[in-house]
Formats: C-alpha cells, structure tokens, sequence
C-alpha cells in the first residue's frame, strides 16, 4: 500500500519506515526544525508525528477493508507526554481500536529507544466519510 | 532580565519548530498570550483542500499556553506538557493566518492548567479549542517570584 504524507511531514522531514502488511510505522529524525526547548523535540512537532501515524493506520485499516477512497476528518485528539524527546531518531505507529461506519478510535505512541518506553502517546477521535 | 515579557521572548524569535512553522508573537495580557501563524502551503495536511494540517495548530497552542504560564509566573522557568487536548471544531480556511490564544487560569505548586482557542479572523468563530496542563519546576508559592531554579 501507498501511505500518502502532506507537505507538512517535510518540515518534519518524517518518513515511513516498515510496513510489511502491518501499520506503517513513521520515522522523524531530530533537527533543528522540530526543536523545543534547547536539545529537545518541541511538544508540538511530536504530535504532529502522532497525528500522522494515527491517520496512516487508519489509511491502512480502511483500505484493508476496501474503503481506502473514504474522507478522514480529525474530531479531537489528547496528547500524554511522558518523557522528553532527546537527540535522537523518534519513531511512531497508530493503532485502530475501533474502526466504525462513521467514527474510527485511534491510539499512536511516540518511541525513541525502546517501543516499550514511550515518549508520548495520543488518542484521537475521526469522522470517516464514506461516499 | 526581569520578569518575564514575552515580546523581548517573541523579538529574540522562536527559533527551533515554530520558527520552521514561521509562528509569531501577536498580542499578550496578565495571563494570556496570543500567536500568529501566517497561511503557509508548507503546513499543508489535506492537499486536496489546501488545509493546514493539526500538528501546527498544536504546536501554537502548545506555545502560547507556555507563554501564559510564563507570563503569570513573571519568570522564564523550565515546565513541561503533562497533556494537551484539541478539538477541532471546523477546518482552518485557506489562505488565512491563524491566530491561538492561551490562557493559564490556574497554577498550584506543581501544575499549571491552561486552556485556549484558534481562530482565523472572528474570535467568535473558532477552530480549535484546547485544555491542557504542564508541571512546573521551581517556586510557584510566591506568583511572580523570578526564581530561577537551577536544575
């Protein structure tokens, strides 16, 4: 499949990684360009990574089930940050807890050594528009 | 430097991510600042639309609450975001400069809530809406101390 990222992933220069029919999981190298505060990622760029991976699995879900042509549109979304984002790469990946006719529940988590130690995590809400 | 004045904060320019979003100062109160984030095809989200994407939004949110807690506080004083949520109650229109206003309406000695608001042109037709709380690090007790905590 084709995860399609908007211009905005170019500022945070992310890219998609592995996805060997699993949710694709989104690259974001640390830069000058998505920092905060000296020597850390900025609260904000590291949810726009989170957004991003949330909707690539969402892509990925709906396609999987022959609805890649629906419309995504973003209801909310809370963010946690656990952990600041060091010098280093960050990864992020989008699970669907639900995916239904209308709404869809995603939850994505931001990593930089170990999956199991999150740097952040979202759950957002989606409207799914079928035509 | 004294206190904290979030224009000098604005004029030594933002630098890092919302410098790369081209984010700047537009006004600020006794605990409140607000920012500007001019229309760029660079944060483009929806490329049929023409829409900004979210993480933007978020991080002009993020920074103007910081701002508030920065301003309330009256010092320049590490904190960092506990959580941030967002509801976006329509899409950014095309073309326009988006403004996010963040408010600090209450600190403790650790936690400072904020809440917030964008909007592109009519304070009275948002796009998003935000609440969100930070923990702060040094001596709050005293409002407007500037403390600086050494880490």
């Amino acid at each position: 499949m084709t995860i399609g990222l908007p211009p905005y992933a170019e500022i945070l220069r992310v890219s998609v990684e592995a996805e060997d029919g699993a949710p694709p999981v989104l690259l974001m190298p640390f830069a000058d360009d998505v920092l905060g505060r000296p020597g850390f990622l900025h609260g904000g760029a590291i949810s726009g990574l989170l957004e991003m991976a949330a909707i690539a699995a969402l892509q990925h879900a709906l396609e999987a089930e022959g609805g890649a042509d629906a419309r995504i549109k973003p209801v909310n979304v809370t963010v946690d940050f656990m952990r600041g984002g060091r010098d280093k790469p960050t990864r992020a990946a989008g699970v669907v807890t639900r995916l239904g006719t209308r709404v869809a529940n995603v939850e994505a988590t931001a990593w930089q050594d170990e999956r199991e130690k999150p740097i952040a995590a979202a759950r957002m809400n989606y409207l799914i528009v079928r035509d | 430097m004294a206190g904290f004045d979030p224009q000098w904060f604005a004029t030594r320019g933002f630098g890092g991510h919302g410098a790369a979003l081209g984010m700047r100062y537009h006004a600020h109160g006794e605990d409140w600042a607000e920012l500007a984030l001019p229309y760029d095809e660079r944060l483009i989200g929806d490329p049929a639309s023409g829409v900004i994407a979210s993480g933007p939004i978020i991080t002009m949110m993020d920074m103007a609450t910081s701002l508030a807690i920065w301003i309330k506080r009256n010092a320049f004083v590490p904190h960092a975001t506990l959580d941030l949520r967002v509801d976006y109650l329509r899409p950014a229109t095309p073309g326009k400069t988006v403004i996010g206003r963040g408010e600090c309406y209450r600190i403790t000695r650790s936690i400072a809530f904020v809440r917030g608001q964008a909007h592109d042109g009519d304070p009275d037709d948002p796009l998003a809406h935000v609440a969100g709380t930070f923990m702060v690090v040094g001596d709050v007790a005293g409002m407007g101390l500037n403390r600086r905590t050494e880490a």
